[in-house]
């Protein structure tokens, strides 16, 4: 990361070279294996990958949230310069809630069945902040309202089970907002809802964010809901970033093989009705890894080189990509993809 | 695609009702206002499927989808109307018959962790059925076995293996195989891509639409990802609440939904843009099928509703030449 944004601002959050390990009896699992990425105030940042890319791994990372056997082997998270991997838990327990927030895909991983709405809310406000309940209160029925909630004081009264499955996610993210943090961390909040929820959803979040200027990392398996929605992505693959760069233009003209393979096997950008592009083979296991690029088996422009380690580098500003024989700039994203 | 329907669904309702428990009987003794709960999952449905076609079924959860397709296949049985297979109705089959359409309709299920056996190896999965009905004899498993599995792009080394030994893609092909074996003419595919990776996806799509064109099969292909239904059907059928809203050819619907609600959530299909774009979502949530608004299901989220579409049941008319819209608005 050089001072190549032209707003010269700190990122609220930087992660450089992150390992996430997992020390199993059948072995090592590299799960997150060398992750940088950066996020600036106000900024979404799209976290894409499939099942098993690392992707939710690094979101609990820098929440300090992996439990043994794994551990953070290496590299720095710095919170507005503040390092976390070194913080002590007393520390991260003050930052989690009320800095950094977390909104994960099952909206009962957040909410506690047996707790009325408000009792959860007042708790998350009086945590780390010294006011009244009241005052609590009244926070947590404007962060209601604000998340689109209809008639907010009498869902406050709700138990998590009286609410439909978009309502709670909803209640989540309000819960994530309330202290008004510096970073949410959304763990595919929207993957368990139905198209028009979803969409909902999304347009809240979005709207919050640009509202609040709170940043936010989206982590999700579908690209075509950041690509309308990030400001950045960054593409994983195997615990490693493949691919960073603005969204438009890592989806109009992507240069790693991997990005190209994915973009070009939704549906909507084939021809009706033929055949897709598709990625041949699957997901390697994270335990026993292809040497060098963990994509080269895959890639159909693999070259003899690709059995080193492709290092990131940086082609644009702002653009990084971790690939020896990236796809031509001059080649369309629709561009064939060789069996 | 003329002549007769392959499959047809004719006034098909299913209804699911909860009795009131021991306490609540006890307390509706004591007066109190305890009814039973009847959620009306589908609700009248037409539908014909024509042999060699490839329908849609799309809607949002609880919309029915999953309840039609499981009464197509016969894994459930209509509370009132009917399921023709080749022109006859079911009920009306000899045993004989029955028993050739039942092997003939076969369904793929969302889930590839949960449909298949555990503890039954991949050769038994695949294999047990044809063996029970007379497709193969006991000698001939084997080969058979591996036939199936190179359909449907497995090693046949593989089949002594459990399905935990397989990846998610992998379990799916093993469904695939497991309806494939027993030759039918028909499958419904309940979600059979939901689950899977975005890149996996693509694999099982094509392995789809490969044995469409090999085996001349017909698909009622159940789900609620837009994109993927544009792409491999060519008629779809929108459902909200039990009823069908539009059905209509892929590509006209695509072109233009005429119903408000096939409007709204075509509009928010995500789809991979260039442009963080701005979301214009309905307003409010699905209602609950245990209590549906009255008249048109859709009234109190559409933008367009006026009073009689809270009063009267609009119903699926033909709006234009094999287009079926069910709305009010299209009276003029």
């Amino acid at each position: 990361m050089t001072g190549a944004d032209p707003r010269k601002q700190e990122p609220t959050l930087a992660v450089e070279g992150l390992k996430t390990h997992f020390f199993t009896k059948a072995g090592v699992v590299k799960a997150v294996d060398g992750v940088s990425l950066h996020v600036n105030p106000g900024e979404i940042l799209g976290l894409v990958g499939e099942s098993g890319s690392g992707k939710s791994i690094t979101g609990f990372s820098i929440l300090g949230l992996i439990d043994a056997p794994g551990r953070i082997v290496e590299g720095s998270i710095r919170y507005k310069g503040r390092e976390l991997t070194t913080a002590s838990d007393e520390e991260l327990r003050k930052l989690r809630g009320d800095r950094i927030a977390m909104i994960f895909q099952d909206p009962m991983m957040t909410l506690n069945p047996v707790l009325r709405i408000d009792t959860q809310m007042i708790e998350t406000v009086r945590v780390h902040h010294r006011v009244s309940k009241s005052e609590a209160l009244e926070r947590s029925r404007a962060a209601l309202a604000e998340v689109g909630i209809p008639s907010p004081e009498s869902r406050l009264k709700n138990y998590p089970h009286e609410l439909s499955g978009g309502m709670r996610q909803r209640v989540a993210i309000a819960i994530a907002f309330i202290n008004k943090p510096d970073l949410i961390i959304a763990d595919e909040p929207t993957t368990a809802l139905d198209v028009t929820i979803q969409a909902q959803i999304l347009a809240e979040a979005q709207a919050l964010c640009a509202r609040t200027g709170t940043a936010m990392i989206w982590i999700t398996h579908d690209l075509a809901v950041v690509s309308s929605l990030a400001d950045r992505i960054a593409v994983m693959y195997a615990g490693r970033v493949v691919e960073t760069g603005r969204t438009s233009e890592v989806v109009s003209a992507p240069r790693h093989p991997y990005t190209r393979g994915l973009i070009n096997s939704v549906p909507s950008h084939n021809a009706r009705g033929s055949r897709l592009a598709q990625i041949p083979g699957m997901t390697p296991s994270l335990m026993n890894l292809p040497k060098g690029c963990a994509f080269r088996t895959r890639c159909p422009q693999a070259i003899d080189v690709c059995l080193e380690t492709p290092p990131i580098r940086e082609i644009a500003p702002g653009r990084e990509i971790r690939c020896f024989n990236p796809v031509g700039a001059a080649q369309p994203a629709a561009a064939e993809v060789a069996p | 695609m003329s002549g007769e329907p392959l499959v047809s669904a004719r006034g098909l309702s299913k209804r699911f009702v909860k009795k009131p428990d021991f306490a609540g009987r006890i307390a509706g003794h004591l007066g109190a206002d305890v009814r039973e709960e009847t959620v009306h999952a589908v609700d009248h449905v037409d539908l014909e499927i024509m042999k060699g076609e490839v329908v849609g079924l799309v809607g949002e959860s609880g919309c029915g989808k999953s309840t039609l397709g499981r009464m197509i296949a016969g894994l459930l049985t209509p509370t009132e109307g009917e399921v023709q297979f080749k022109g006859k109705s079911r009920d009306a089959l000899s045993s004989a018959e029955a028993h050739a359409a039942r092997l003939a309709i076969q369904m793929i299920f969302q889930d590839p962790y949960a449909s298949l056996n555990p503890r039954a190896r991949v050769e038994a999965i695949v294999g047990e059925a044809p063996l029970v009905h007379g497709i193969t004899t006991r000698a001939g498993m084997p080969t058979y076995v591996d036939d199936m599995m190179r359909r449907v792009g497995l090693d046949p080394e593989l089949k002594r293996r459990y399905p935990h030994q397989f990846s998610g893609g992998q379990r799916s092909r093993i469904g695939i195989a497991r309806a494939l074996a027993v030759n039918p003419e028909f499958l419904v595919c309940d979600e059979a891509i939901a689950a899977l990776d975005v890149s996996i996806q693509a694999q099982i799509i094509n392995l789809f639409m490969d044995l469409r064109s090999e085996f001349d099969l017909t698909y009622l292909f159940i789900s609620h990802d837009l994109g993927v239904v544009q792409h491999i059907t060519d008629r779809v059928v929108i459902m909200y609440l039990g009823r069908v809203v539009e059905a209509a050819s892929t590509e006209t619907l695509f072109d233009g939904p005429n119903h408000p609600y096939a409007q709204a959530l075509l509009a928010e299909v995500p789809r991979i843009s260039t442009e963080k774009r701005t979301f214009h979502p309905i307003k409010g949530e699905i209602p609950s099928p245990l209590n549906p608004p009255s008249g048109c299901h859709f009234h109190p989220r559409c933008p367009h509703a006026f009073d009689r579409c809270r009063n009267e049941v609009p119903v699926l008319k033909e709006i234009a030449p094999a287009r079926y819209s069910a709305c009010h608005l299209n009276d003029g």
